[in-house]
Parts: C-alpha cells; structure tokens; sequence
C-alpha cells in the first residue's frame, strides 16, 4: 500500500513538472470540443423571420426576443430562398404556421423556439380567445426534419471520445518512457509486487484522467450548453469508466510499442475505427459482421450509454449494461497489464 | 567463508540461442567479485537471474541462502543496471526518496539513508536540482546512491563505469572498496575493462555464455604465465 502511493506520489510530481503535457490533458479536448461546436453550430448573426399578417404586437414581441423581423403579403417558399429568411411565420384562417428554412439544423431549432416562446408568453400576457397561442402553431421545414440536429447527437460522443483518446495517450506514453529509460526495469528490481505497480499506475494517472473528466464535462455542459436530458452524475460515471478504460488499455499497448513513434501508430489501429463505431455513422445501416465488430469496442459502449444519458434523459437502469460492460473491459485489461509485467520479472 | 551468491548449473536460452551454459558462480561474504567478458558473453543474462528478474532454465541460483527468485530478498539486494534509470522531470531527491519508499523503511531510516547515500557519493549539494540538469557522471552516481539506498547486504552492478570519465571511475571505484571496507558489503561487478578487473578480490571470464576460467588477479596471472590479465584471457579464449 505504501508502495502504491509512493508510486502514485512520484506520478503526480512528474506530471506536475511537464506542463506541456498537463496543458494537453486538460486544455486540448475544450479547445476541439469548442472548435466542433462552432462549426455545427454556426454564427450568433440574428434569424431573419419573415412574417405574413401576423398581429402587430407579436411582431413586436418577436422583435424584442432579437430577431429580424420583416413583413411581408405572402409568403412561399421560393420567397423564402429569395430573401434568405431563416423561417416565416404566417397566419391564414386563424391558424398560425412556421416554416423553417432549416438550412442550419441548429439555428431552426433555436428560431422555431423562440418563436413558440414568445408566442406563449404574448399568449399568457393577453389571455383573451382571439389571440393565437403558440400551441397551435404548425410548423414545417423546407430541407430536412425537426429531428436533425448534428451537435446535439454527436456532443456526447465527442465528449466520451477525448476522455478516451487523451488518457490513453498520455498514460500510454508515460509507461511507454518509463519502460524506455529503465526505470520499469529499475522498479522490478525493488520488493514491488506487480499487482502493486499497475494499481499505482492506475491511480496516479487516474487523479489526472478524473480531473480531466470533470473539466471537460462540466465545460461542455455549462460553457458550451450542450443538451443535458439526463443526470450529470451519470455523465461522469460513464466519462470516469471510459478514462479507466483508456488507461489499461494503453499501458498495456504500451507494452507492444518500442518507441513514441510506435505508441502514436496505435492511433490509427485502436483509436479511429472505434469512432467509426460510436455512432456517428448510423449503427443499424451496418452490414452484420460491422455490428458484431462494434462490441468489442469500449467506445461503442461508452457513446450509446453517454447519448443515452445526454441526448435521451436515459436514467441508471437504461445504462447498465454499457457500464458493466466498460467495467469488465477495464478488468480483463488490468488483469492482461499485471500478466504482460512478467516480461520485466517473473515473480 | 560464507556464501553471499551460490549460482549452480544454471543454464539459459531465449528461443534457440544459448545464453548461458552451465554456470557456476560463488561469491564470498564481504568480497569484491568480476565478472569480465566481452559485451554480449552473458554478463547481463546472469544479473538478472541474480536479481530475481528472470529464471534460469536449469540450475539453481542462491542468495544469501534462499532460492531466487524471491521478492523479500530484494530488500537485501542493491541493484544498478547498464541504463541510469533515472526520472529526469524529479530532482535528485524525489529519485531518491521514490526509491527509498519501495523498501521497508521507517521515515527516519529513509532520511538518515538518503543523507548516507548522497553524502557517500557527493551529491549532498546537488539533490535540489532536477536530474535533466545532471552531467552523465553525476546521474551515475546518484543511479549508485539509489542502489544503496536500503543498506542491502548485496550490491550487484552491472557496468557501472560504462562511458565515465576516468577520475569519476576512480571514485566510483574507490567507493565500492570503501563500502566493502567499512561496511562489509559483498559486491558483484561486471566489467569489460581489464584495469578494473584488477581491482577485484576474485574474478570470473566469461565469454559465450560459458566461465572460462576463475581465481584472484594474481592466480590467474600465476596460472597462466603472464604478467597481465588481458593476456590470461586472451590465452583462454584462444585455447578453446
């Protein structure tokens, strides 16, 4: 035990002094989560509505909400093109519609509720029979559905995905160093028992992958206000498996490389097929033998439990499965590590 | 005398290269003993059969009269193999106190070891600076000051004058006497230079995977009709 965190200890004052690294673990996955989240989801330049006998006090309504609103005497859709509106409100024979351009699925969606916000509100603040209320409205898209929404689905991959892919590099390469050095050499050549070196490896960069976790969680949630549906706790609980996952995993690639170089061609082999599988590219539309392909990869796991939670509102019983599936695919890598030190001593 | 290393018929290979044939080694209670060879004789193979890292084919290897491997008899060991095996991110003191924590130490002991350690191999001033900032000669020495670091019984230090400087290899030589002087420690060295091999209190050559020919310095030369050791092993090997 004491060993362990001796272990754990000199981990952390290593990482500490490397703060190109630290800076890596920790900053890297905001600065391309950020990146991802801009380029889905385009400027902040206010919606252009265009609106069609519709009550002056809701055009000033939806004025106040920031929106560009331009009157017009009818409108179709080749109008809607024309002007480059973003959507058009109309009101013909007492029923209200919208219709979205949808160009952008993520500005449609923030355009289509802020109109039915603050139809509601006009709704609530008139409270009388002639006044439209936002429940009847309609609303149609000219490109694709009410369902397309890019970031919204792929945020909670993306999350899950550079908690894995940072933990298993940095841990990968700080073991694969230590072997190159010796001082794994040096380490078997002390009472240490192996079972005692993989636990504090897993703890020591552990304190690290967990804190990056939150970090990036936390981020994504409060900062880049991606859909939450679900508990936070489940978010981190499946984040926090993932990061143990990746750990294992890449100390004990770690043990197959000779070099750096050899650590990073691991990339490509462990790391992007499993994104490919995570569920960017519908799962069902998979030939079978792609599917069966899909479970043995963590990260398939850990992106339906993480969309599950996020996307879906799924609760801890819908994500069990997923979480004791990354639990074991943390066991048997912990048990192949303990297994794979045997290269450095026997006992 | 008592026996402090006992190495029996100990044979190995990895896949179909023999490393090592039939070897037999005893190493006395407070004696410096060499092992001299070419690079790539087997030198290496047989430490880490010495220190429990790898397990012979056949033989049986003994320390201090327990069978190898076993991790207990670790903490008796002191070990520096060819590579420094340093952490070059931590200063010279966290090295130190990393290594002292592995062994069953009280924290008292742990610091009167580390002040031992780093006053017998002077680097007491230079334990605040980061070991990236350390010349080759200075991680040497605290690689040295870590193989001591929990006063084992045994010292066992493959090459450990390997591309040094040659005051530097006189201190660091100076210290091993020193420490078998005062201390009574029984120290395994191996070599490849014959000025050391001088310098020990027995030797073994061993070439091939196999102990040509073992003895003191002067034995050997005796033995042998020559008045140098490079001529004894050259004698021997060209004999085969």
């Amino acid at each position: 035990m004491t060993r362990t965190l001796a272990l754990i200890r000199r981990i952390r004052q290593q990482m500490l002094r490397d703060r190109r690294t630290l800076a890596l673990l920790f900053v890297a996955p905001l600065f391309v989560l950020t990146l991802m989240y801009y380029l889905f989801n385009g400027n902040d330049d206010p919606s252009r509505l265009g609106v069609s006998q519709v009550p002056a006090t809701v055009v000033q309504a939806l004025e106040e909400a920031d929106l560009t609103v331009i009157a017009y005497d009818h409108i179709d859709e080749e109008l809607l093109t024309r002007e480059k509106l973003d959507g058009a409100l109309q009101l013909t024979d007492g029923q209200l519609s919208l219709a979205l351009t949808n160009n952008d699925p993520t500005k449609a969606k923030a355009l289509q509720m802020k109109v039915a916000q603050t139809l509601a509100a006009a709704s609530q603040g008139a409270q009388s029979a002639e006044q439209p209320g936002g429940r009847n409205m309609t609303t149609t898209y000219l490109y694709g559905t009410a369902d397309t929404n890019f970031f919204d689905v792929l945020s909670p991959i993306l999350v899950g995905f550079f908690v894995f892919f940072f933990v298993f590099l940095i841990s990968g390469i700080g073991l694969l160093r230590e072997r190159m050095t010796g001082t794994l050499e040096r380490l078997m050549s002390t009472p240490i028992r192996r079972s005692e070196v993989i636990t504090g490896y897993l703890a020591g960069y552990g304190i690290f992958a967990v804190i990056q976790t939150i970090i990036v969680v936390f981020y994504a949630i409060t900062v880049l206000d991606i859909t939450l549906a679900g508990s936070i706790w489940n978010v981190l609980l499946v984040n926090l498996l993932l990061a143990l996952v990746a750990l294992s995993l890449g100390i004990l690639l770690s043990t197959f490389a000779s070099s750096e170089f050899q650590m990073v061609q691991f990339i490509p082999i462990v790391i992007i097929p499993q994104v490919f599988f995570a569920g960017i590219f519908p799962f069902d539309a998979m030939a079978g033998w792609m599917q069966v392909l899909a479970r043995i990869m963590p990260l398939y796991y850990g992106a339906d439990a993480l969309k599950g939670v996020m996307y879906k509102g799924w609760g801890f019983g819908d994500i069990a499965v997923d979480v004791l599936v990354l639990l074991l695919f943390a066991a048997v890598f912990i048990a192949l590590n303990t297994f794979a030190l045997r290269k450095y001593r026997k006992l | 005398m008592e026996r402090s290393i006992s190495v029996d018929q100990v044979s190995k290979s990895f896949g179909k290269k023999k490393v090592l044939e039939r070897i037999d080694l005893q190493v006395q209670r407070g004696e410096i003993h060499g092992l001299i060879g070419p690079s790539g004789a087997g030198k290496t193979t047989l430490v880490k059969l010495l220190v429990g890292m790898d397990i012979a084919d056949k033989g049986t290897v003994h320390v201090l009269g327990k069978r190898m491997p076993d991790l207990d008899l670790l903490q008796s060991i002191g070990y520096m193999a060819q590579a420094d095996a340093l952490y070059a991110e931590l200063t010279g003191l966290e090295n130190l106190q990393f290594f002292a924590s592995l062994f069953k130490l009280s924290k008292a002991q742990q610091k009167e070891r580390i002040a031992y350690t780093a006053d017998l191999v002077k680097l007491a001033n230079e334990l605040g600076k980061k070991v990236a900032a350390y010349s080759g000669g200075m991680r040497r020495r605290l690689s040295l000051a870590i193989a001591l670091i929990q006063d084992p019984q045994i010292l066992i230090l493959d090459e450990p004058t390997v591309g040094i400087d040659p005051e530097l290899r006189l201190s660091i030589w100076n210290e091993l006497l020193r420490l078998k002087r005062e201390a009574g420690k029984t120290i395994l060295v191996t070599t490849h230079v014959m000025d050391e091999a001088e310098r020990c209190d027995r030797l073994a050559m061993v070439r091939d995977g196999r102990i040509l020919t073992s003895g003191s310095p002067r034995e050997l030369m005796t033995d042998y009709q020559v008045s140098g050791l490079e001529e004894v092993f050259l004698k021997v090997g060209g004999a085969r």
